[in-house]
C-alpha cells in the first residue's frame, strides 16, 4: 500500500519551529533566502523517502496558490 | 584543420542511362548510422535492399560519440560490435564539478559479466565507416552515394522515389521506403509531416580537440565553472587522442565570431590549463530541439533515426535510439513482406518507438532543464542541490547531468503477453531487451548468451537435464511453421554436459543466466527477433508458446 500525505497535526513545539524556519534566513539575500528554503524540502524529502507522498503535498500546494494573482 | 574523412565513388546508376525505373522492394533514404544499421539488418533477413544518399562522406564534424550497450549488442548482430569495442575509449567515471570545486565522482563499473560495458566512446565517422566496410560484402545491399532523393509519391502497392544524381536523375519504384534522412529530413517535409516539440535556444560551443597530455579517461562535467561562468561544460575522450569539449554559450551570441579559434582558445585553456599543447580537430556550434513525428508511419513511408525524433545530446540518445529503432522495424518489415505477418505488426513499431522516443525526449528535456536552468527559481533548485550534495550524498541522485541512454522497455504493446499473476517478479517482464550473461557452449568453450540468439524467435527454456530438453525440442518442432518457427535455446545448469543433445543448447556455467531471468527448470522466455521478451511462462507448453508468437507477430 502507498502512504497517502498525512494531514492530522503531527508536530510538537510549533513555535520553535516556525521560529527556526524565519530564522533560517537570516541575513541572506532573496536568492539566497531561496536556495535556502530548496535545500530544507531537498533534506526533507530524502527523509519522507516516497515520491508520491511528496508529489502530493506539491499538488496541495500548488491549489492552495491559486492562479497566483493574490 | 579538419581531417579528411572518408569519400567514396559516385557511380552512376544504370537506370540514369537505360531511362528505366529502378524496381526494389525495399528503399532507404540516407546513409547515417541508422539508413546503414537498417541495410545491414534487413540483408541479414535475406532483403534485398536500395540505400541512396546524397552525400558521398561519413559523417564530417563533431556528432556521436557515446554507443550504448544496447546499441553494441545491435551492432554485434550487424557484424561490427567487436570492432567498435576495439577501437573505442572504454570509461567508467564520471565527475561533475561546480564552480571550481569538485561535487562528486561516480563509477558506472563495467556491467559485470555481459560481452559488453555500458558505453564506449568512439567518433561517429568510424562507426559509419565500419558499417559501410560491411555493406561492402554484402551483395544485397545496393549503396549508392551522390543519389539525392527529390521527391516522393506513394499509392496503395508501393511509392515511387525521384532521384537526382551528377549525372541525370532517375525513377525508384519500391514496395517500402525507410526515411532514415536525418534532423532535416527533406522526406517529412516533402510529405508535408508536422515535426512538433520544444525548440531550446541555447547554444553550445565544441571543440573537438588532440593533445598528448595525461588525463583520464573519464566524464568531466563542470556546473558554472570559473572558465565559463553562469554556462555549462563538458569533457569527454575518444580514440585517438581527441577530446570532446563542449561549452554552453547561452541564447544571443555571434555564431561567426564565437567559432574563431581567437575565440575559442581561452575557453580550452581553462579548462585544459595554461601548459597543454593541442590542435583542433573541428569546432563547430549547435543548438538542439526535443521534437518527434506524432507518428512514424506514413502508409509505406517508415521513418527511423533522427528523421522521426530528436533530442539534446546530454544522454547519447540520438543515434542510439535510432538503431534501437531499426533492431525494432528490421524484422516485422521482413515479416510482413514475406507474408507470414499481417501489415497491422507495423502499427506496432509506431507504438512501441514513439513510445521509446518520448521516454528519450522526456529524460533529455529535464537533463536540459537541470543544465540550463530558465528562471530564477529553477536556478535556485539547482545551484541548492549542487551545493548541499557537496556534503551530502543523498542528495546527489538529483544531479542530472544527462542520463545516459538505456533501452526503452515496452510498456502495454499490443505484441506482448503480460505475465500470468505471481509467477514472475517484474524484473525482465515482456517489453524488455534480454539480457547478456556467460555461458558455456556444447564444444566447452565460452561464449555469452547474446551471441546465441539469431534473427528469428527464440524459446529460451530452462531444464534440469538433457532428457527434459530432448523431449521438449520435439516437441517444439511439431509446432514448426517455415517462416516463423521458434527454435529452443536449452539453459543447462553448470555441471551437466550438454553432449549427445541435438538441440542448441548453452551451460549456465555461472548460474546467471538463472538469476538474470529468474529461471528455473520448465521456466521459458519467447524471444522476439530483436531480443525483446515476447512473453515468459513458468511451464513449457508448445501452444501457449504459439499463441505468444501469433500474438508477437501482430496475428491478433
Ligand atoms: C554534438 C552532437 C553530439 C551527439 N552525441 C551523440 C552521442 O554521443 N550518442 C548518440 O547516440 N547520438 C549523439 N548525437 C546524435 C547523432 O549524431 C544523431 O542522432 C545521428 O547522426 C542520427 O543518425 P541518422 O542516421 O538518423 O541521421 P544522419 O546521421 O543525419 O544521416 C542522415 C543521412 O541522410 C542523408 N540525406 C538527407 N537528405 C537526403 C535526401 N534527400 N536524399 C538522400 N539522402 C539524404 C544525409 O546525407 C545523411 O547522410 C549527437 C549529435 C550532436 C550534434
Amino acid at each position: 500500500m502507498m502512504n497517502a500525505l498525512r494531514l492530522e497535526a503531527r508536530l510538537s513545539d510549533h513555535d520553535r519551529l516556525y521560529d527556526a524556519f524565519i530564522r533560517m534566513h537570516d541575513g541572506l539575500s532573496e536568492a539566497e533566502s531561496q536556495k535556502a528554503s530548496a535545500k530544507l524540502v531537498l533534506l526533507l524529502a530524502n527523509h519522507i523517502g516516497e515520491p508520491e507522498v511528496i508529489l502530493e503535498a506539491i499538488e496541495r500546494v500548488r491549489a492552495d496558490m491559486g492562479d497566483g494573482s493574490d | 584543420m579538419p581531417a579528411a574523412r572518408r569519400t567514396f565513388p559516385f557511380v552512376t546508376p544504370p537506370e540514369v542511362e537505360t531511362g528505366r525505373t529502378a524496381e526494389v522492394p525495399i528503399t532507404i533514404v540516407g546513409a547515417g548510422p541508422v539508413g546503414l544499421s537498417a541495410a545491414l539488418d534487413l540483408a541479414a533477413r535475406g532483403q534485398r535492399v536500395l540505400l541512396l544518399d546524397r552525400d558521398d562522406v561519413v559523417s564530417d564534424g563533431s556528432r556521436a560519440i557515446c554507443i550504448a550497450k544496447r546499441t553494441l549488442e545491435i551492432s554485434d548482430r550487424l557484424g561490427i560490435g567487436e570492432r567498435l569495442l576495439e577501437k573505442g575509449v572504454k570509461w567508467n567515471v564520471g565527475r561533475v564539478f561546480f564552480r571550481d570545486q569538485e561535487v562528486y565522482h561516480f563509477n558506472l563499473l563495467p556491467v559485470d559479466a555481459q560481452k559488453f560495458p555500458a558505453f564506449v566512446n568512439i567518433q561517429q565517422y568510424y562507426w559509419e565507416e565500419y558499417l559501410i566496410d560491411r555493406i561492402a560484402d554484402e551483395p544485397l545491399i545496393d549503396l549508392r552515394w551522390k543519389n539525392e532523393v527529390t521527391g516522393v509519391e506513394q499509392d496503395e502497392n508501393g511509392v515511387t522515389l525521384s532521384v537526382e544524381t551528377p549525372a541525370g536523375g532517375y525513377r525508384v519504384r519500391a514496395e517500402w521506403v525507410i526515411a532514415a534522412d536525418g534532423a532535416h529530413s527533406p522526406m517529412r517535409a516533402m510529405l508535408g509531416l508536422d515535426f512538433q516539440g520544444r525548440i531550446f535556444e541555447d547554444h553550445f560551443l565544441i571543440a573537438d580537440v588532440r593533445f598528448k597530455h595525461e588525463h583520464p579517461d573519464e566524464r568531466w562535467f563542470w556546473f558554472d565553472p570559473p572558465f565559463n561562468p553562469g554556462q555549462s561544460a563538458l569533457m569527454h575522450k575518444q580514440p585517438d587522442d581527441v577530446w570532446r569539449l563542449d561549452f554552453q554559450l547561452g541564447w544571443n551570441i555571434d555564431r561567426e565570431e564565437a567559432v574563431k579559434p581567437e575565440n575559442v582558445t581561452p575557453l580550452v585553456r581553462g579548462m585544459l590549463g595554461p601548459d597543454v599543447e593541442f590542435e583542433y580537430e573541428w569546432i563547430s556550434i549547435y543548438t538542439f530541439q526535443c521534437r518527434r513525428l506524432e507518428r512514424f508511419l506514413h502508409d509505406r513511408v517508415i521513418f527511423a533515426g533522427d528523421a522521426a525524433h530528436l533530442v539534446s545530446p546530454f544522454g547519447a540518445r540520438g543515434a542510439n535510439s535510432g538503431v534501437q529503432d531499426i533492431d525494432n522495424l528490421g524484422w516485422k518489415l521482413d515479416l510482413v513482406m514475406r507474408g507470414a505477418a499481417p501489415r497491422d505488426l507495423l502499427e506496432s513499431y509506431d507504438h512501441e518507438r514513439v513510445q521509446a522516443a518520448d521516454e528519450n525526449i522526456l529524460n533529455s528535456t529535464r537533463a536540459t532543464d537541470f543544465i540550463t536552468p530558465k528562471t530564477p527559481v529553477s536556478r535556485a533548485w539547482r545551484d541548492a542541490v549542487l551545493e548541499l550534495a557537496r556534503t551530502h550524498e543523498a542528495i546527489r541522485p538529483f544531479i542530472n547531468s544527462g542520463r545516459l541512454s538505456t533501452p526503452k522497455i515496452y510498456e502495454d504493446s499490443p505484441i506482448e503477453t503480460p505475465d500470468a499473476p505471481g509467477e514472475f517478479t517484474p524484473d525482465m517482464k515482456p517489453g524488455s531487451p534480454a539480457l547478456d550473461a556467460p555461458v558455456r557452449l556444447a564444444d566447452g568453450s565460452d561464449g555469452w548468451l547474446l551471441e546465441q540468439l539469431g534473427e528469428r524467435f527464440q524459446a529460451l527454456v530452462f531444464v534440469s537435464g538433457t532428457a527434459m530438453a530432448e523431449g521438449m525440442a520435439k516437441a517444439l518442432a511439431a509446432t514448426g511453421e517455415e517462416k516463423a518457427a521458434i527454435e529452443p535455446l536449452f539453459v543447462l545448469p553448470a555441471g551437466i554436459s550438454p553432449s549427445g543433445l541435438e538441440a542448441h543448447a548453452v551451460v549456465d556455467r555461472d548460474g546467471l543466466v538463472a538469476e538474470r531471468y529468474q529461471g528455473r527448470a520448465g521456466t521459458v522466455y519467447l524471444l522476439r527477433p530483436d531480443q525483446h521478451v515476447a512473453a515468459r511462462m513458468r511451464h513449457f507448453e508448445p501452444a501457449a508458446l504459439r499463441r505468444a508468437r501469433d500474438r508477437a507477430m501482430g496475428r491478433g
